[in-house]
């Protein structure tokens, strides 16, 4: 009887032998043993210090210079004119040499620094109307609230481009000129376009569709930025198509830094002239600051940085030297534990007590 | 009279303008929760009463209020729509599926009587008071009084599988007068008036009185159809609705069981609480932070960026402050947590219902797991709390010995080892008498030929056992019986009798038929005094066709030998001693004695019976003093032993689980001796236990007394500590300090019912609990459900232990329910045990693979992944605490917003979700083959707070490098990107299955501070060569020091889980490495680890080779094995199951009236 059940009796609720089911699905669960441990580790540490002593080869041949100009040279009479704010549309120039001692070879970057100007803060970067800046002509008469308190001027008129962080836009602007050894300045010439990423100058910022019409006459209607001098349409002054919110000097501000002491692209050397076609020569520099960007008020510091690039980067000391750091640090945990698996555990010693 | 506080019920039958003055409730039904309309409103409602859908609800009114804002409000709805909608969808379909079965029920069909004629109604419209027809095999729509029947006597059959899960038929009958009222005519001017109790869940009482022609009837529950049964072997009958739709007694029973927690769970809540305080404290950090750099710094910054309208000043910065970072840091706190969880249990519930291992071939049953929440508490159970009948043992009976009139029969060798083989010795009763049951077995043939010689006691003791006893007779034709009995036992004694030539026929309610030695005989059955358990005794009075009155009893001995006469002193002490042995060889025995009634005696008795039975109110009482008052002076027959069979893996089960240090403690209803011999049989008791100590003290003193003697050899009071995770080291030399040191030794305890009241009384329990959980072993015997409860409560309180009950009757529902795991045994004793249970199952010995497999699996995964998800968001959302003070704490983001709403569900939910659904550290096998294994889920290792601090740290760790490492990179780099902060963030370990890598491999990378076209910005930022190369320090930097410790970790002090997987992992390359008999030797090295790990305990104090070869060999010889068991089965199948085609349903036992006298407590 009993076999007759077993036999007749349907087993239709028995679950699926599948692998799945009954949990046997393959699997590679790797054992820290000391057979994949430790080489691991000595393999990570020369790969470290591969790349460190790579990198560190490559800093050293970059070059860097830095001017803080906030009160340098002649300029610190500029900085005590811009502490009055009446004196806000009054222009200030001042000059401020320096001397490079070997030469910048190759691509030159010229860049201007903040210290403590948080461009980081949440409403500071919340201040801007990004469809504003791709050129819808709605948000162009009728900005986003976020952009408060700068969204209108005094007359109602609504501000393009509206918001903190436009209205903020750094103003200095720079000549750089070569003091050659016995001859007479020549000054340095820099590309000021073209130093934008392509997503930004074609896509992210986009001037308001002209029609037919001339710049000005598109942004009729709306006011510059408050502490600006000149509107939006104007900024550069020597190329039409460089003008409105397409501006590289623009774009290049409205992308807000991540820390309060930042540096931004102001220009890259044009090689196309002698000297400058090997890089910037060694040799005696000035520049003419046209001051106008006030730093007093929130204790900040203004600096022009100048500095060649490796396929990394510019001139970059952690990197390299965390690398190294790191790659010693592996290093001596994996010798450590070479020495105690070699004393304790060997064999898996204790695995068999 | 309002319904609301109904004290009685009145129902006229036939009378619906009457009834309906009481407003009971309509016969329609609803389980349902919601409706269309209501849906929303209160699923919504209930899912917001989880304090986390609470939680992110506040979150996204913060949200709303612009200056708080620091994100928009998608990144909170996102992820609260999703995991509100996957639970509403979840309601919604188990609500449908309600509905539907609702709807089902309601429209089923039925015929009532309504103004003399039959007309077909659904079943919502039935009301009370209607008389309703039913045919056979037909659900019964409400619950009926049975006014009458198509069979003689108004009687008729019922099954009440969906009420109690009992599958054996039950006899209802009606009440006599109205049990000629056959037809519908009669019916229709039927009048009579019901009163009785009012709604209540009690399956197994009724109490009421039927009015009619101004007369009384007393009602019973023998004379209910309640909602639920099926009408079985009855063409039609007619009842009257007492009780319907929510007032049914099915429908009163459908209480809500109570919600059972995890200890991880309430873990988990006291963690998100920490989590949460850890959150209000950053926030008050940066707030203080925000109000201190607004003061120095913002205010010079003004004119760059005024302060907004409602801000006048830096406090008032600071406050905001505060609630826009708890909003950003709320994913400190994850929304995921509760959903993931869940899901987890869910997938590892799936794996236990689906695992073939725990499929028993024989009923047909596959494990269930029918909670779905307690998983992972099943690898952290500490005692377990086990039924013996049904559970440990099969409850299938075989009559193997009697003692009659002082001679023992039956005497033969059990046991497993001479069971069986010999057919030589087997009884063939055929040629002796037709009628006798093929399967049955008996071996000694001395008992046949005192019947055959004609031995009067022995005639007499076989009459009893055919005459006494409330099994129902079928008959399909000339010889072919099938005894349908509510308990194995009694089906056992009325088979014996049947073999020994007392054959019962057939009964009617007033006869009994039998064929005693092939002579048709009819008793006419004057009175059954039903068996109860406090009784503990059936008798039934019967008129011989000679016309003597003679009153049959059977009983538990304690109970009947208090009432025999005097004179039966001396057959009585040999019998007692003949039960002595026979309790000693773990058989269940009873008492037989009859008494001899005169005319008068019976006129008188009968009389006061009645009385009793019409009595309303304590009737109950009344007839258990009329049944006393005649059982006396019995004079005695004889004793009966009946053998219960052990289930299968029995001992073995028990061997591993106790190896994994799981407590055991036997709660039975059984007498002492049974007790203590399943005990033995089953290996909890051992030879070798130093000492097996009794508690059978009736007082409070003496029950002290003997708990205290028991401590007495370790003198001083010690405090209770909880027993030492490893049994401490045998034989130590070291004088022994406390109890705990002395335990060494074996002990083992055995309590008895009474005296467990007392030890369970307040001031002793303590007492009691320290010295039980000393022994090895714990046996309650005698005890009653609600002390089952209360012992499993007992130790719930003082151990702090995670519990596990298991049983299989509807005795153990209570301590089913109240211990942290019920363990339903799907088997002989119907369903109430199973549907009361989170899990179940139809064997013992899954027990092992469903704690140490199952268990152990979900508590290792469910600990990892906790780990894991408080890691992965605390270094995440640590950065931004970090940036915060480089952004002049104004709750600037470093994150995309999508990214941070997509974090927890997406990117780093999968991977984390995978490994807690299928990680393996160990194969099943190897978890069976160490039972040590099991060990850190009960010590709670694997997560608790030390481990969520370390994770925690690891976390923060993990964020300070994922935010100076880039910082430091790039406020150093001077090229065009300079401005961009390259973010880098993890990923977590998506390998499925590796517990190696437990810190970020994978990094995914994010670029800051572009709101939105973030996509443009990543395209340039990745053509970086040094965004890689940070992202490359950054994850040796995390990598590098979790897993030197990790290795060091394993290397010096390996887990045993390691040292399984290193062997695992040895054996796999020696096997590898050749075919050459490496299989042997790698086997042979297995043997060796065996040894050392799981079992040298064991060899070491010398105790118990036997239980570790024992426990081996079940796994490396299972099939070697097994064929034992299959003859063992084969036996038991032809011994009691009566050829029949109801199959093994028949054999279950009803509760409610269960004759195996106190067998089933």
């Amino acid at each position: 009887m009993g076999k007759v059940k077993t036999k007749t009796g349907p087993l239709a609720r028995r679950p699926d032998n599948s692998a799945f089911k009954q949990q046997r699905l393959p699997a590679w669960s790797p054992m820290l043993t000391a057979n994949t441990v430790l080489p691991f580790f000595y393999f990570m540490a020369l790969i470290c210090m591969f790349l460190g002593v790579w990198l560190l080869l490559t800093v050293q041949s970059t070059k860097e210079m830095k001017l803080d100009y906030t009160e340098a040279g002649t300029c610190d009479r500029c900085f005590e004119k811009r502490k009055n704010v009446s004196n806000a549309a009054q222009p200030c120039s001042c000059t401020v040499v320096f001397s490079i001692g070997k030469k910048f070879k190759g691509d030159v970057f010229f860049y201007y620094g903040l210290r403590n100007f948080h461009q980081n803060l949440r409403r500071y970067m919340d201040s801007r109307d990004d469809a504003q800046m791709v050129g819808r002509k709605k948000n162009l008469q009728t900005p986003s609230t976020y952009c408060f308190p700068f969204t209108t001027d005094q007359n109602g008129q609504p501000i393009a481009p509206c918001g903190a962080v436009a209205n903020s836009m750094f103003n200095d602007s720079f000549v750089l000129t070569y003091h050659m050894p016995g001859g007479r300045p020549e000054k340095v010439p820099l590309l000021r376009q073209g130093i934008t990423w392509y997503t930004d100058k074609n896509i992210k910022f986009r001037n308001p569709k002209t029609e037919n019409l001339t710049l000005p006459e598109v942004f009729k209607g709306t006011a510059k930025p408050l502490y600006w001098q000149k509107p939006v349409y104007e900024l550069d002054p020597l190329d039409p198509t460089n003008n409105g919110f397409i501006n590289d000097d623009l774009i290049i501000w409205m992308r807000e830094a991540a820390f309060p002491n930042f540096k931004k692209l102001y220009g890259v050397l044009n090689r196309a002239k002698e000297p400058f076609t090997t890089g910037l020569p060694a040799g005696n520099y000035s520049i003419e600051i046209s001051y106008n960007f006030p730093v007093q008020y929130f204790r900040g510091r203004k600096e022009v940085v100048l500095t060649t690039l490796t396929w990394f980067g510019g001139q970059n000391h952690f990197l390299p030297i965390a690398y190294l750091v790191t790659s010693s640090l592996i290093l001596l945990v994996a010798i450590v534990l070479t020495v105690v698996w070699w004393k304790f555990g060997k064999n898996g010693k204790n695995m068999e007590e | 009279v309002g319904c609301f506080c109904e004290e009685e019920r009145r129902v006229r039958a036939n009378d619906r303008e009457y009834n309906e003055k009481f407003q009971y409730a309509s016969n329609c039904i609803m389980t349902s929760k919601y409706n269309i309309i209501t849906f929303l409103p209160v699923n919504l409602f209930e899912q917001f009463q989880e304090v986390a859908n609470t939680y992110f609800l506040f979150l996204l009114i913060l949200q709303l209020i612009p200056q708080i804002s620091s994100l928009s409000w998608f990144t909170t709805i996102v992820p609260l729509a999703l995991v509100l909608s996957i639970t509403a969808v979840k309601d919604a379909t188990d609500d449908y599926f309600r509905h539907k079965s609702d709807n089902q029920v309601n429209n089923r069909q039925s015929q009532v009587l309504i103004r003399g004629s039959l007309q077909n109604e659904k079943w919502m419209n039935v009301r009370v008071g209607d008389i309703i027809k039913l045919e056979n095999n037909q659900f019964v729509a409400a619950d009926l009084l049975l006014l009458s029947s198509s069979e003689p006597h108004g009687l008729c059959y019922i099954e009440t599988a969906e009420l109690d899960g009992e599958t054996n038929m039950k006899v209802r009958q009606s009440v006599s007068v109205t049990s000629e009222l056959g037809d519908p005519n009669n019916l229709a001017s039927f009048d009579g008036e019901v009163v009785c109790e009012p709604p209540n869940n009690k399956l197994d009482r009724f109490c009421g009185t039927l009015y009619w022609r101004e007369k009384k009837y007393t009602l019973t529950n023998q004379n209910m159809l309640l909602r639920g049964c099926v009408l079985r072997n009855t063409e039609a009958c007619y009842g009257l609705v007492i009780f319907a739709g929510p007032d049914t007694k099915l429908m009163q029973n459908s209480g809500r069981t109570k919600f059972k927690r995890t200890s991880i769970d309430r873990l988990m809540n006291t963690l998100v609480l920490w989590i949460f305080g850890f959150l209000v404290c950053m926030g008050v950090i940066l707030a203080v932070g925000n109000a201190v750099w607004e003061r120095e710094v913002g205010s010079l910054f003004q004119s760059y960026l005024p302060w907004d309208p409602p801000v006048d000043n830096f406090l008032f910065s600071a406050f905001l402050s505060f609630w826009s970072y708890v909003i950003i840091l709320n994913t400190v706190v994850p929304i995921s947590l509760y959903v993931s969880v869940e899901v987890i249990r869910l997938g590892h519930s799936y794996f236990i219902n689906w695992d073939q291992q725990m499929f028993c071939s024989q009923c047909n049953t596959a494990a269930e797991a029918r909670t779905t929440t307690l998983n992972e508490e099943l690898g952290q159970v500490e005692y377990i709390f086990s039924d013996k009948t049904g559970t440990l043992t099969q409850n299938i009976m075989s009559f193997n010995k009697c003692s009659i009139n002082g001679q023992t029969y039956g005497n033969r060798p059990t046991g497993t080892s001479a069971e069986g083989e010999n057919p030589f010795y087997k009884l063939d009763f055929t040629p002796f008498n037709p009628l006798a049951d093929p399967d049955f077995c008996f071996y000694d043939d001395t008992l046949l030929e005192s019947v055959k010689v004609g031995d009067l006691h022995t005639h007499e003791f076989f009459r009893v056992l055919s005459l006494c006893h409330t099994v129902m007779s079928e008959e399909k034709s000339e010889g072919e019986l099938v005894y349908k009995a509510q308990s194995p036992d009694e089906g056992a004694l009325v088979t014996a009798a049947r073999n020994f030539g007392f054959v019962f026929r057939s009964r009617t309610p007033g006869t009994i038929t039998t064929t005693e030695m092939g002579q048709t005989v009819t008793y006419s059955l004057l009175a059954i005094l039903d068996f109860n358990n406090i009784r503990k005794r059936m008798s039934v009075i019967v008129r011989s066709p000679e016309g003597r009155i003679r009153l049959y009893c059977k009983g538990a001995d304690t109970v009947l030998l208090e009432r025999l006469h005097p004179c039966n002193q001396e057959l009585m002490n040999i019998t007692s001693d003949h039960l002595n042995e026979y309790a000693a060889d773990g058989l269940r025995t009873l008492a037989l004695a009859y008494r001899d009634l005169s005319e008068d005696e019976w006129e008188a008795w009968s009389e006061s019976h009645r009385c009793a039975d019409k009595a309303t109110d304590c009737r109950e009482d009344r007839l258990a003093a009329a049944y006393e008052e005649i059982e006396q002076d019995m004079m005695l027959l004889g004793a009966t032993a009946i053998e219960d069979k052990l289930q299968e893996g029995v001992p073995e089960t028990i061997a591993i689980l106790s190896l994994a240090n799981i407590k055991i403690w036997v709660l039975t209803g059984d007498k002492q001796e049974t007790a203590v011999n399943i005990g033995y049989s089953c290996k909890m008791l051992t030879d070798d236990m130093t000492e097996v100590f009794i508690i059978s003290g009736h007082t409070v003193q003496s029950v002290r007394q003997e708990l205290r003697s028991l401590r007495c050899p370790p003198p001083p009071p010690h405090p209770p500590p909880p027993p030492p995770p490893a049994s401490p080291p045998p034989a130590s030399p070291s004088p022994p300090s406390n109890l705990m040191d002395n335990i060494s030794g074996e002990f083992a305890l055995v309590i008895n019912g009474h005296s467990l009241a007392h030890a369970l009384e307040a001031d002793m329990e303590g007492e009691f609990v320290s010295t039980a959980c000393a022994c090895k072993a714990v046996i309650c015997c005698r005890v009653t459900p609600l002390q089952k409860a209360q012992v499993v409560e007992l130790i719930k309180k003082h151990k702090k232990a995670v519990t596990l009950a298991v049983g299989d009757g509807a005795n153990d529902v209570s301590m089913i329910k109240s211990a942290h795991i019920g363990v339903g045994i799907s088997g002989q004793e119907g369903i109430q045990a199973v549907l009361a249970s989170d899990y179940s199952f139809s064997q013992f010995r899954f027990l092992q693979r469903l704690l140490l497999v199952h268990g152990r699996w979900s508590y290792l995964r469910m600990c990892r992944f906790l780990c894991y998800f408080f890691y992965k968001n605390f270094a995440f959302t640590m950065v931004h605490f970090w940036f915060g003070f480089f952004c002049g704490f104004s709750a600037q983001t470093v994150y995309d917003q999508y990214f941070i709403t997509l974090y927890n569900i997406v990117y780093t939910s999968l991977p984390v979700l995978a490994m807690g659904i299928f990680d393996q550290d160990v194969p099943d096998q190897r978890s069976l083959e160490y039972p040590k294994l099991y060990e850190p889920g009960q010590l709670n290792l694997l997560f608790n707070k030390r481990e969520f601090f370390i994770c925690i740290t690891q976390g923060i760790y993990t964020s300070v490098v994922l935010f100076f490492v880039p910082y430091a990179v790039l406020s150093n780099a001077t090229q065009s990107t300079g401005d961009f902060y390259f973010y880098l963030t993890v990923l977590l370990p998506c390998t499925k299955r590796t517990p190696l890598f437990s810190l970020p491999v994978q990094t995914l990378f994010r670029i800051f501070p572009n709101q939105f076209h973030f996509v443009g910005s990543a395209q340039s930022t990745l053509l970086q060569p040094v965004v890689w190369l940070t992202i490359a320090l950054a994850t040796a930097i995390c990598i590098v020091p979790v897993l030197a410790f990790r290795f060091l970790k394993l290397d010096l002090k390996p887990q045993l889980s390691d040292t399984v997987r290193y062997t695992q992992l040895v054996r796999q390359k020696k096997r590898k490495m050749g075919r050459l008999g490496a299989r042997s030797g790698s086997r042979r090295s297995g043997y060796a680890f065996a040894h050392q790990e799981g079992f040298g305990e064991l060899i070491t104090s010398g105790k118990n080779m036997r239980l570790s070869s024992l426990a081996l060999a079940t796994f490396a010889s299972k099939h070697s094995s097994s064929w034992i068991d299959t003859l063992r089965r084969k036996k038991h199948t032809h011994t009691h199951t009566p050829p029949s085609a109801s199959g093994e349903g028949q054999m279950q036992p009803a509760k409610g009236s269960n004759l195996a006298c106190g067998m089933n407590l």
